[in-house]
């Protein structure tokens, strides 16, 4: 059984890490970060067999691709704690010479990444080889991505919700960040998305749902999706809140990019708690 | 050594013909290459490939973005995907997935593009790319290959399965002479000396190579003496060779079925001008997009023939 207590209590100090990250080098996007706390700690922390060794092929072991790399803080913060690299390496984010590039790449050489991302609407389709690959192998195990809402209007996304049901990827797990903020605004005001579950239904996929910011649900909804096996891939449409867990960043898209200022930040962290200790600030 | 005289055409071939040869000589050695297609499995001559190995043949359908993210993830995971379709699609349609996906990410993913250049021809610009390799040269890390024939490119196909890295391979529609000896070894990045001589260095690349071995024939003729070079590898280029040969003929000839920006001849000048300056002719075409006809008026049209490259040399000597 899951201890979801303690599993919050990691995403709190993964919060705390996102604000600091953003805050240190007054760069990067809090907001789908703080969103997403819950289902990476959930990913990396309890549903996926992972091995912070790290090797790059993954044999043997479950996957986990950010499409949306813009909320690479999260990313970082939960490989970190996870023993993929140095803690305190998250001092360096944004900075010249780091690993910890703005956008998660492989060509640092930053244990736990599989393939660059930032320019948007790729991960699917290289989540889609993956799972191919890891059927050709025997290799049983699962593969995760995680897209935003927004995301979802670039053309490559729709290639990859055609390709993984025809290719039978039962071994694939989409998941939608469903906050409905986007750079410009509501997703509904800049491109309207409509219904994932319809589209996604229509595309051969299957459909489920979790509250993302609720830890034993999303623990519970992954678990089920990775057991899955009926020849079709799914896709779980995730709602989140923009900015959780700091009161002011929460449901606007308006922190999607954006650093606090010292007095923001410091009012942030006064209502994340810190539980597995902070980074040095470098 | 290869000379002029031992450059003879045994028939004819296309270079896609080689790639497909060259592919199911790749899979039977190695079981990880893996073929992806985007609904151009006809036109990549591959069938052998596909019916030995159905299970290693990922059909994409019209979706080359995809393709390129499939490729990626396949090679993350330690295949070798060799993705196919025209040189065009596998280009600039899909540029940002293999900056980001493939080049950025340094997979292992072999680009196999058919139908480059004017050559196409009926079907008109819209397919005829010729800025590709300007394209493919500019990303870091990548090899960009343009074999001349049939044997130079299935060797190529064999070596580039060898090699680790992200690959452009850029072949060929058009049956075309098979004259590189079969057992020719193919080492990427080094150039293949034709021929060899005093006066003009000719550089070439794709199917302009035969067009240069016709030249060089008809320059030799009236006393002109050629060192002919096939640059199969455009990057990396092989520096050495190409400035050795400059420094010895002090005149120097580009030819390739592309534009004259970004392709085989803006590489060498880019070489020769900080290591052996040297005057320099471009045989490519003008800036220009094509249109439809057959290869040979094509090539004719937009000063690829063999008499483009004599009038080149001579103007290239002229100014010694």
């Amino acid at each position: 059984m899951a201890d979801i207590k303690e599993l919050e209590r990691i995403a709190s100090q993964v919060r705390r890490d996102i604000i600091r990250q953003v805050h240190l080098c007054q760069s990067g996007h809090p907001g789908g970060s703080l969103g997403n706390a819950d289902l990476l700690t959930a990913l990396y922390f309890e549903v996926m067999e992972n091995d912070p060794s790290f090797n790059m092929e993954g044999k043997g072991e479950d996957i986990f691709l950010l499409s949306n790399g813009h909320i690479s803080p999260v990313f970082y913060s939960v490989l970190a704690h996870r023993g993929y690299f140095p803690v305190k390496e998250l001092a360096t984010f944004r900075q010249i010479n780091s690993r910890v590039q703005g956008h998660p790449t492989t060509h640092e050489g930053l244990p736990g990444i599989r393939i660059a991302s930032g320019s948007l609407g790729q991960g699917p389709s290289v989540a889609c080889g993956m799972a191919m690959a890891k059927r050709m192998d025997g290799d049983d195990k699962t593969v995760f991505v995680l897209t935003g809402d927004g995301e979802q209007q670039e053309g490559q996304i729709w290639e990859a919700a055609l390709f993984a049901p025809h290719n039978k990827l039962e071994n694939l797990v989409l998941i939608i960040d469903d906050n409905g903020q986007q750079i410009d605004g509501p997703t509904d005001d800049v491109l309207r998305l409509g219904s994932f579950e319809e589209k996604y239904k229509a595309f051969g996929w299957d459909i489920m749902h979790m509250d993302g910011n609720n830890m034993a649900e999303t623990v519970k909804v992954l678990k089920e999706a990775q057991a899955k096996r009926n020849g079709k891939p799914t896709c779980i449409v995730m709602k989140t809140e923009m900015g959780k867990g700091v009161d002011y960043m929460e449901g606007t898209h308006k922190w999607h990019g954006k650093a606090p200022n010292d007095e923001l930040a410091e009012k942030a962290l006064a209502q994340l708690e810190e539980t597995l200790g902070d980074f040095p600030a470098g | 050594m290869l000379s002029l005289d031992k450059l003879q055409s045994t028939g004819k071939k296309a270079t896609r013909d080689g790639f497909g040869a060259g592919l199911k000589a790749a899979g039977d050695k190695h079981d990880n290459v893996i073929m992806l297609t985007a609904d151009l499995r006809g036109s990549m001559k591959s069938e052998d490939f596909i019916n030995t190995y159905p299970d290693r043949f990922v059909q994409c359908g019209i979706s080359e973005a995809n393709m390129m993210g499939v490729a990626a993830g396949l090679a993350t995971a330690g295949k070798i995907p060799m993705t196919t379709t025209f040189a065009n699609f596998s280009t600039g349609r899909v540029y940002d997935q293999i900056r980001q996906s493939i080049a950025y990410s340094d997979k292992n993913v072999k680009i196999c593009a058919s139908h480059a250049g004017l050559t196409l021809g009926e079907d008109g610009a819209t397919h005829q790319i010729l800025e590709d390799i300007g394209m493919m040269r500019m990303l870091p890390g990548m090899t960009v290959i343009n074999p001349c024939d049939y044997n130079q490119t299935k060797a190529a196909v064999q070596a580039i399965a060898e090699h680790h890295g992200p690959v452009y391979l850029r072949f060929g529609r058009p049956g075309w002479p098979i004259f590189i000896p079969e057992d020719q070894e193919f080492v990427i990045g080094k150039a293949l000396h034709l021929h060899e001589g005093s006066d003009v260095s000719i550089f070439a690349t794709g199917h302009l190579v035969w067009h240069a071995v016709e030249a060089a024939r008809e320059l030799e003729a009236e006393g002109i003496s050629v060192d002919l070079i096939n640059i199969h590898t455009i990057k990396p280029l092989d520096e050495a060779a190409v400035i050795a040969s400059a420094k010895k003929t002090g005149a120097v000839v580009s030819c390739e079925e592309h534009n004259k920006y970004g392709g085989l001849g803006s590489a060498i000048a880019e070489c020769l001008s900080t290591n052996q300056p040297t005057f320099q002719e471009f045989v490519a075409t003008d800036d220009t997009f094509g249109e439809s006809g057959t290869a040979a008026q094509l090539l004719d049209k937009y000063g690829l023939g063999v008499k483009d490259i004599v009038a080149a040399a001579k103007r290239a000597v002229a100014k010694k």
